[in-house]
């Protein structure tokens, strides 16, 4: 090829290089135009009709002018008419009198927040968050707010994979701070490794102890932490995220289902007092979210849809053997129960 | 105004001292360092958002994700010391390194179509293993198109391009999702088409360099290329010297959390301090590979380690937080402007003709692998010591390492300059 083709291939492939990005990025801004101009397919009740009684609140993940909207649902009538909020979060948890929301801030240089609100859906408090949020919880009372994200987010993942869970006061109180610079005891031994990453908090109800998730060499133990002791104490093996039951005797988590290369997640549900493990056999595979419960025996999760990207569904599954899911919620994402 | 006039050295185009009469960098290191530019915009723009994409799209933890992409950087330096052998075999780096570009162009194409993490995870191990593969014939094709009194400074401006893309990538995908809300597959198809553009500068506008024919080399052909080439005597301090250096640096990482210790700012801006890391390289990757060329590239690769030292002590000891940040990223970015073209151009030459790109590779898998070594071995120093203690302990021992190397400057920097 002469010099001149070389040069004129390279223009023609820059040009339609050029032309083929720009007439997609026009055809998404249509669609997402389009979007914006769809209501939710799903019934709609009035807003602030549900804000007080039992209920679900989820992030409403329909491909519509509300996805990513905070919305809740009766608790006994799931399926039923929803009524939106006009926050927007990628992991909410709520209690009767408010929520703690973390969200994506959009921008050139996109950041990430945890943001506190009141029973009415106005931000109370904003902390920022080193990166993709992951998961959020409160206590049973409001008082106390735990938040896990992860600190990447950007590019230069030179770091690798962390996380960061801090564990606070709602209303601008005390901190604890990172619960990795928490005292950890691993089967009665102090240890301090290096890589230590601790996720998915659920809080007992006496706001002292919780439960979390510490990752360490590949390894995942289920830990039971001491707020005025600083300290991470495990007491089981390869349990993450886990959820206690209301009634607090048991806990609920993920487990891979297959050990080995590919992680195949499926639930189990252990009895805090006898320690006795049941995996849920017929239940969901492919789980990756902290559970929720919706009674004393039923759990809640989130999964996405396989051929919808972005749509996911709310599914419940009883902790009894056998008990197969239903769908209980859908286009919905992160649920949390408000009794 | 006459008498300064008539000091200028006008008319001394062939003096080595005057930098401005010295011929541009050649146009195949201005394209090959287009190309890098046009693939770093490529891929740091999907790797900028991957995580986000993963997270709300996919709806998958990054979990599974970060494990995935520290097992890739591993396989990455293996694969980079096959392509360098290939090449060299075949002697045709621009085979070898296109090949390397092309695989990351292909996964691209795969990564509109994964909306799983096994596939998801397949791409990125595609585009891990393509830049292993392309990295070392690269720089073999940088440092054969350019006379070896002007390595440095053909590096300094690759890197200086090729850093450029690694900074405008992000830019491009955060615009692109702020302009269209959740349209991650516009990234992709944007990251695609730099891709694309990228690889066909390669093929089109680089020469097809034959190493072993090159014109520009005088007397005998030189033989196909052995792997005893690699036991080259004169490669073997270098690999003393940057691999025992290696040791002592630790990830960046690290002096960020140091600095995030001084409690000056939010960890939100925790990425500006890569970006101004970047930065700081960009600027000096030239000026620095001109100081290479002029006095000793071994010099400042050592001297570069004392930047690094001098990065650790900022990092600790400089009680003004706004100060101990920016001086940290300058002393960075000086430290990366010294080493990553330099160790390349100074491997180039201390290898035989047709061993040229095993060797670029072999010296920087010794680098990354003892990088890696010693940011794990830091780890436990790092809680043992505590940070401050930790980073003051590890300048200490680097610039010892600094002194004891010194001693094999004179040797490498003579041993380059006869080849």
């Amino acid at each position: 090829m002469s010099s001149r083709a070389r040069v004129l291939v390279l223009a023609v492939v820059t040009v339609v290089a050029i032309a083929l990005s720009t007439a997609y990025a026009l055809s998404e801004r249509q669609k997402i135009e389009r979007i914006g101009q769809t209501d939710p397919t799903v019934d709609l009740a009035d807003p602030g009709e549900l804000l007080d009684g039992p209920r679900i609140v989820f992030r409403h993940t329909g491909i519509d002018n509300s996805y990513g909207l905070v919305a809740m649902v009766p608790l006994d009538d799931p399926g039923g008419a929803r009524s939106f909020t006009d926050v927007a979060c990628d992991r909410v948890a709520a209690w009767s009198g408010g929520a703690s929301c973390l969200a994506t801030v959009r921008g050139v240089a996109t950041t990430f927040e945890a943001r506190e609100v009141d029973a009415d859906w106005q931000i109370r408090q904003v902390h920022p968050l080193p990166g993709v949020p992951s998961r959020t919880r409160l206590s049973d009372d409001g008082r106390l707010v735990a938040t896990t994200s992860f600190v990447t987010g950007h590019s230069y993942m030179s770091t690798g994979f962390s996380t960061s869970t801090v564990v606070r006061e709602t209303g601008g109180g005390e901190s604890w701070g990172d619960l990795e610079e928490f005292t950890l005891i691993i089967d009665g031994d102090e240890e301090r490794p290096v890589d230590r990453n601790v996720w998915g908090v659920t809080f007992e109800d006496d706001d002292e102890h919780f439960y979390a998730t510490v990752g360490t060499g590949g390894r995942t133990w289920l830990v039971r932490g001491d707020l005025a002791n600083r300290t991470l104490t495990s007491v089981a093996q390869g349990a993450e995220c886990p959820a206690i039951s209301p009634d607090g005797t048991r806990l609920a988590f993920k487990v891979d289902l297959e050990p080995g290369q590919d992680k195949v997640w499926g639930l189990a549900v252990l009895d805090l007092a006898s320690g006795e493990r049941s995996t849920l056999a017929a239940g969901p595979r492919g789980v990756d979210d902290q559970v929720a419960w919706l009674d004393d025996d039923t759990l809640l999760y989130g999964l996405p849809r396989e051929d919808e990207p972005g749509v996911t569904d709310v599914w419940s599954v009883g902790t009894e053997s056998g008990a197969e899911p239903t769908l209980l919620v859908e286009q919905a994402w992160s649920p949390t129960v408000v009794r | 105004v006459y008498l300064s006039l008539s000091d200028r050295p006008h008319g001394s185009a062939r003096s080595k001292e005057d930098r401005a009469a010295r011929p541009p960098v050649g146009r195949v290191v201005l394209t090959l360092g287009m190309v890098s530019l046009l693939t770093d915009v490529s891929s740091e723009s999907v790797s900028a958002i991957l995580p986000l994409y993963l997270t709300q799209v996919v709806g998958l933890s990054v979990l599974a994700y970060g494990f995935v992409d520290g097992l890739y950087q591993g396989v990455s330096a293996l694969v980079r010391i096959g392509g360098g052998w290939v090449a060299d075999r075949t002697d045709h780096p621009k085979w070898v390194a296109l090949l390397g570009y092309g695989a990351s162009a292909v996964a691209r194409v795969f990564l509109l179509f994964a909306s799983s993490a096994p596939s998801i995870a397949a791409v990125v191990a595609a585009d891990r293993v393509g830049k292993g593969v392309r990295t070392a014939p690269r720089d073999a094709m940088i440092a054969s198109a350019t006379p070896t009194e002007d390595l440095g400074r053909a590096f300094g401006t690759h890197r200086m391009l090729d850093t450029l893309g690694a900074a405008i990538g992000p830019v491009i995908a955060f615009g692109i999702l702020y302009l269209l809300p959740g349209s991650y597959s516009t990234v992709m198809v944007v990251s695609l088409a730099f891709a694309v553009v990228g690889v066909v500068l390669l093929a089109l506008m680089a020469p097809d360099q034959r190493l072993r024919r090159s014109p520009r080399s005088d007397g005998p052909t030189p033989p196909p290329f052995r792997l005893s080439d690699l036991t080259d005597r004169r490669l073997r301090p270098l690999l003393v010297v940057a691999g025992g250096l290696g040791l002592l640096t630790v990830g960046d990482g690290f002096l960020y959390l140091a600095l995030l210790e001084h409690g000056s700012f939010s960890v939100t801006w925790f990425p500006m301090l890569y970006v101004g890391t970047n930065v700081a390289y960009l600027v000096l990757a030239v000026p620095v590979g001109r100081v290479a060329d002029r006095v000793g590239r071994a010099r400042v690769l050592v001297l570069g380690h004392v930047a690094l030292a001098g990065a650790y002590l900022c990092a600790t000891i400089v009680t003004t937080a706004w100060a101990s940040t920016l001086a940290t990223l300058l002393l960075l970015g000086t430290f990366y402007a010294a080493t990553d073209g330099v160790i390349a151009a100074l491997a180039s030459r201390l290898v035989p003709t047709q061993a040229r790109t095993s060797g670029i590779a072999v010296a920087q898998t010794v680098v990354a692998v003892s990088r890696m070594a010693a940011s794990f071995a830091f780890g436990f120093g790092w809680l043992v010591l505590g940070p401050r203690v930790a980073l003051l302990v590890v300048a200490g021992l680097l610039i010892a390492a600094v002194l004891v190397a010194a001693g094999q400057v004179r040797r490498l920097d003579a041993d380059m300059a006869r080849s």
